[in-house]
């Protein structure tokens, strides 16, 4: 009984994780319609950066803070120089932001070395929460909790807010967006930002359990990929079951069926694309 | 036009003869360089077949090239197979690959189609990569000697002189049977899908069937490129099956220029050249790698050939649509 709860906060706290990453991925996917192999650099950036700030300050927060503003930075600048110049030419765009993984891979490659790096914890969450005869890491109920606060803020944005209805109807029929006078380019440039902002921000969040290596970027990249698959390509419910299923999924294969663990990941992915290849929760 | 077709046969002929015979009497070093520029140059242009003929951006490639490679690798390691039965098996192992995937894939387009091709051939990485029993995992499959055709042909491949050869040779028959195709009715009807395939479609062609086709040729064709690729390397890993792998030949493609026959084998030889070369200058080659897609992307999107054409319209005319 115990080794299931476990498992279950263990496959909840990844799908928080992993929503962080497939939150980005899918808006800039189902908005602009990039295929951003970039994301899972954004991710690894932010989780060296963030190493290397926890190390010289010796403050978690100032790294969650200021971080993803930094890496958003440079996803602002690489869609405002590199990807506007090529809106609509998929092809194009897809070989850029692999162009960009490539030469940000070889500059972390280059800055922090060939090493793992797992980033420390903050002092007060690295102790654990006993419940009964339960215990279980303060740190992953922290996970937990950012996730759900971040995914609540998005529903808020994206459901009540002006903003979000620009970008929700952007989803819809981007050209119509346009018509009525809205700054589109401008919005994307900003989605693509925040898409960069959500994935340093879950390198760091994600630093102390996964680590961040070489590598990283293209196993991070893999899950988002799937995740989005699963949860219907542009749509942030979507990815939060998504992301839980495939947390849960992931962790249980892990536990029970080692060897096949990346397969295990994959088989619902294929079921999916076979019967909805547009996802769960996907426009038809 | 039959003596212009006559000429530029024979020609090929000699210059492939001449290519043949350059095998053999430059360094060894480039020798390997040159059979591999081939061997990418084939992967190349069976990928060329979707992207610039069909207009189906493919980024999981490198599946039906991988799991080609894998089959192999592992019938003649692991179970001591014959060349024969193992290449033999690759090929039918990609074909299976590619009609399963056809399957899928085709039920999306545009952007979509990327991103389920991409997913899919993650898929067969990830199982290369976790299955380590079968596969060896990470650290891939070694051991592979490149093979000695005896038994049914007196010639040993082991060579590297040899073995040049012998690629040669399948590379002149993929690439005549590549060129068949392009210009035959099927070649003409793919590219009519690529420019509008609600056309074709109220013209009554079977637009999927097309397709469909177009998805196995490539992946057969992708699969002969992955198992001279591991005879070549002696050494089959996940890498072979990774988004690397395949946007390598997109880049290939690309820099060679989409939609023409010869412009992937072209981009082929630049990029292992110029790999090569710049990995002998700096360990920051896969920075260069990544600046290279972006000018390629930003510079020259129709490629080598693609912009020579442009420039040159009226001389090369006749096989403009090729």
């Amino acid at each position: 009984m115990e080794f299931w709860i476990v498992q279950i906060l263990n496959g909840i706290s990844l799908g928080m994780l992993l929503f962080l990453l497939a939150a980005g991925l899918s808006l800039v996917f189902g908005l602009m319609r990039i295929v951003n192999l970039t994301h899972g650099s954004f991710y690894l950036l932010g989780a060296y950066v963030g190493f290397t700030v926890i190390g010289r300050t010796g403050s978690f927060f100032l790294a969650l803070v200021v971080v993803p503003l930094g890496v958003a930075g440079l996803g602002l600048l690489m869609h405002r120089f590199l990807l506007r110049r090529f809106q609509g030419a998929e092809l194009a765009q897809v070989l850029l932001t692999f162009g960009a993984l490539f030469i940000l891979a070889d500059v972390s490659l280059w800055s922090w070395g060939g090493y793992s790096q797992v980033l420390a914890k903050p002092e007060f969450l690295s102790g654990s929460f006993t419940i009964g005869t339960i215990v279980y890491p303060a740190y992953r109920i922290f996970v937990i909790v950012t996730g759900v606060i971040i995914a609540l803020l998005f529903w808020y944005v994206l459901e009540r807010t002006t903003l979000g209805n620009m970008v929700r109807a952007g989803v819809d029929d981007e050209e119509m967006v346009r018509g009525l006078g809205i700054n589109t380019p401008r919005l994307f440039t900003a989605v693509f930002g925040l898409g960069a902002f959500l994935a340093a921000l879950s390198g760091i969040i994600g630093g102390p359990l996964v680590g961040a290596y070489p590598g990283a970027d293209f196993d991070v990249l893999l899950l988002a990929l799937v995740v989005v698959i699963i949860g219907g390509l542009g749509s942030i419910g979507g990815a939060f079951v998504g992301s839980l299923v495939v947390g849960l999924i992931d962790t249980f294969g892990r536990a029970l069926v080692p060897e096949l663990a990346m397969f295990t990941v994959f088989a619902p992915m294929a079921v999916i694309l076979a019967l909805r290849p547009r996802g769960l929760f996907g426009k038809v | 036009m039959r003596s212009r077709r006559l000429a530029m046969a024979s020609g090929l002929v000699v210059g492939l003869f001449v290519l043949g015979v350059i095998g053999r009497l430059v360094p060894t070093y480039y020798t390997g360089l040159m059979t591999e520029a081939l061997i990418l140059g084939m992967f190349a242009v069976s990928l060329n077949l979707l992207l610039g003929h069909t207009g189906l951006p493919s980024l999981g490639h490198a599946a039906y090239f991988g799991v080609a490679g894998y089959t192999t690798a592992i019938l003649t390691v692991r179970m001591g197979q014959s060349v024969w039965v193992s290449a033999a098996a690759g090929i039918v192992a990609s074909l299976i690959m590619a009609a399963i995937f056809g399957l899928l894939v085709l039920r999306t387009s545009g952007v979509y189609f990327m991103m389920i091709t991409l997913a899919l051939a993650q898929v067969l990485w990830g199982i290369a990569f976790g299955w380590r029993s079968v596969t060896g995992g990470d650290d891939g499959l070694p051991g592979l000697a490149r093979p000695d055709l005896s038994p049914v042909v007196p010639w040993s491949l082991v060579s590297p002189a040899n073995f040049f050869v012998a690629v040669l040779i399948v590379f002149v028959l993929v690439m005549t049977a590549m060129f068949l195709v392009v210009h035959s009715p099927f070649g003409y009807t793919l590219r009519g899908i690529r420019e509008s395939e609600a056309r074709m479609d109220c013209l009554g062609y079977h637009v999927w069937l097309h397709k469909y086709v177009a998805v196995l040729i490539a992946g057969g064709v992708a699969g002969i490129a992955g198992i001279l690729f591991v005879y070549y390397h002696g050494f089959v890993s996940p890498a072979e099956l990774s988004l690397v792998q395949s946007a390598e030949g997109l880049l290939m493609v690309i820099v060679g220029g989409a939609g023409t026959l010869f412009g992937p084998v072209l981009g082929s030889v630049v990029v292992v050249f110029l790999r090569n070369l710049i990995s002998g200058y700096t360990e920051r080659w896969l920075m260069v790698l990544g600046l290279i897609y972006l000018l390629v992307v930003i510079c020259a999107p129709d490629g080598i050939l693609g912009s020579l054409r442009a420039r040159f319209r009226g001389l090369f005319d006749q096989e403009a649509e090729a």
